[in-house]
């Protein structure tokens, strides 16, 4: 049988974000396969460019996520204003206009609770720079899942306070400095899962 | 007597351990198991709820729905999706009150504002060459878009001759949408949208405030019929020359926005209109050949017909 990989990512930024998904995503070689969904906050009431402007540097495809459209390979996907973005079991992208999550909608929670559910142990979970704790709890429940759980240094985040909350709620994996995250992404992109019982000892059955 | 035996030779925490992990030499008996534990409740609480009580949600968007039932779950306090199904096949009043999380819809009034303009600069000229209309707005949740509507007929000098239907198939929703009672609050935050809209007049005219609540007008209310229908087991909802259904596809599975959309044609009539949600659209759908595309941006289709009107 093949050794299981990687096969998602999703990112939640708040503020600073834009800087830092600028700088992230452009470091990403045209070569990286696995899917990225991600939910940056931003005002609802204004109109948002961010796909444009995201997609100036990227070497991959950076679109707005459209409801029950595939999660494909090779293509950034960003939560639209005013809606949540989440994954569904088939892996399929949903929105949904329920009520805001951490004051936000879009927020970071609902994407990586519902992809961590869709994928468990074959998610990678980002959170970057932020004035917010949405993403602590989500980054969790992606490493309940046996996924794996990076943070992005808050000694190199515009606003470290996010990347703070989401190493106050538990354990994580990885702790880089925004300029490693991309190779970092890299490195897991070619690695199999680690096995079971060393650090996915806390992953058991998945019930709360 | 002989139980049906169990792994027993594997320690237990090591069969459990494996369940979360995926595919794994322990559980390589019939099919090993990827599911977590939860989608499998999951699916057991869904299909329970349907053959106990005949509300269907088994195509409903699973992300959204398992949302919503685990902050049910949480405000019941119960341990995970198991003890809810047990509750909910053996509680009544419980089940009323779940029903209430799995219906929520946030909404409010003249929400995306260009849509509204579009159907009055576009939509209400032909409609002024019919005698009478019908609208339905259906999942119309609390009713703020229905009375949006009603308004902006009303401007238009147009609202005696409409009748609009209000569909939901959350009693407590509907109940509110007729009442038409809001929070002052709310209104306040709906003054610029409608104003965004090409709204003609003062917002605060088409309710009155008594602390802090507004209620719509009577003339608004009376023009409006309110109705339990349900998108996934009810049928047509006949002749219609507008249906408004915005922000209710999303939660749906492709088969199910599906099944709705052809009930939807076969409501409308020919050259009449369908307005979804800003991010809904017929693009994806079989039915998208019966229908032109009046504006891509603010998702209004023309079903196109035999005898084209306007």
């Amino acid at each position: 049988m093949a050794e299981p990989r990687y096969e998602a990512v999703v990112m939640g930024a708040s503020a600073g974000g834009l800087q830092a998904l600028k700088s992230l995503l452009s470091a990403l070689p045209e070569s990286f396969r696995l899917p990225i969904a991600i939910v940056q906050h931003v005002d609802a009431s204004a109109k948002s460019y961010l796909a444009e402007i995201l997609s100036r540097d990227c070497k991959l495809a950076v679109t707005e996520a459209e409801d029950k459209a595939d999660f494909r390979s090779g293509t950034v996907y960003l939560a639209p204003t005013g809606y949540h973005l989440l994954i569904e079991p088939d892996c399929s992208l949903s929105l949904s206009v329920d009520e805001k999550v951490n004051y936000c909608r879009p927020a970071i929670d609902p994407l990586f609770e519902s992809a961590a559910n869709a994928f468990g142990p074959t998610l990678i979970g980002v959170v970057l720079t932020g004035a917010n704790q949405d993403g602590a709890r989500g980054l969790q429940h992606i490493r309940t899942r046996g996924g794996c759980a990076i943070v992005q240094d808050p000694e190199s985040a515009e606003s470290r306070f996010m990347p703070r909350a989401a190493l106050d709620a538990g354990p994580v994996d990885h702790i880089v400095p925004l300029s490693e995250i991309a190779p970092l992404l890299g490195a897991l992109e070619g690695q199999t899962l680690p096995t079971t019982g060393s650090k996915k000892a806390g992953a058991k059955g998945g019930l709360k | 007597m002989k139980l049906a035996s169990a792994p027993r030779s594997l320690p237990a925490d090591a069969a459990l351990g494996t369940i979360a992990e995926g595919p794994s030499a322990l559980l390589a008996g019939p099919q090993a198991p990827r599911e977590d534990v939860e989608s499998i409740e999951l699916s057991l609480l869904l299909e329970a709820i349907r053959r106990r009580w005949g509300y269907d949600f088994t195509h409903y968007s699973h992300a959204s729905i398992r949302r919503r039932l685990d902050q049910a779950r949480r405000a019941a306090g119960l341990a995970n999706f198991s003890d809810l199904l047990s509750r909910v096949l053996h509680d009544e009043s419980f089940f009323d009150r779940l029903l209430r999380y799995m219906s929520v819809t946030v909404t409010e009034m003249f929400r995306d504002p260009q849509c509204y303009r579009t159907v009055r600069e576009r939509l209400i000229p032909v409609f002024k060459t019919f005698p009478f209309i019908k609208i339905w707005c259906a999942g119309c949740a609390t009713g703020e878009e229905v009375y949006s509507l009603a308004i902006l007929l009303h401007e238009e000098g147009f609202l005696e001759r409409a009748r609009l239907y209000a569909t939901d198939f959350n009693k407590d929703s509907l109940d509110i949408a007729e009442k038409g009672i809001y929070p002052q609050r709310a209104m306040d935050a709906y003054a610029a949208n409608y104003h965004q809209s090409g709204g003609r007049g003062e917002f605060s005219d088409y309710y009155s405030s008594s602390y802090d609540f507004a209620r719509m007008k009577g003339f608004l209310r009376d023009r409006i019929i309110f109705s339990y229908h349900n998108l996934v087991t009810d049928g047509i909802f006949g002749e219609m020359n507008l249906i408004t259904c915005r922000n209710v596809l999303i939660y749906f599975d492709k088969t199910l926005q599906e099944q709705v959309l052809r009930l939807f044609t076969d409501s409308l009539r020919h050259g009449a209109y369908l307005c979804l949600g800003a991010k809904e659209s017929l693009n994806f759908s079989a039915v998208k050949p019966l229908y032109e595309t009046l504006d891509s941006r603010q998702r209004i289709y023309k079903k196109r017909g035999l005898v084209a009107h306007g």
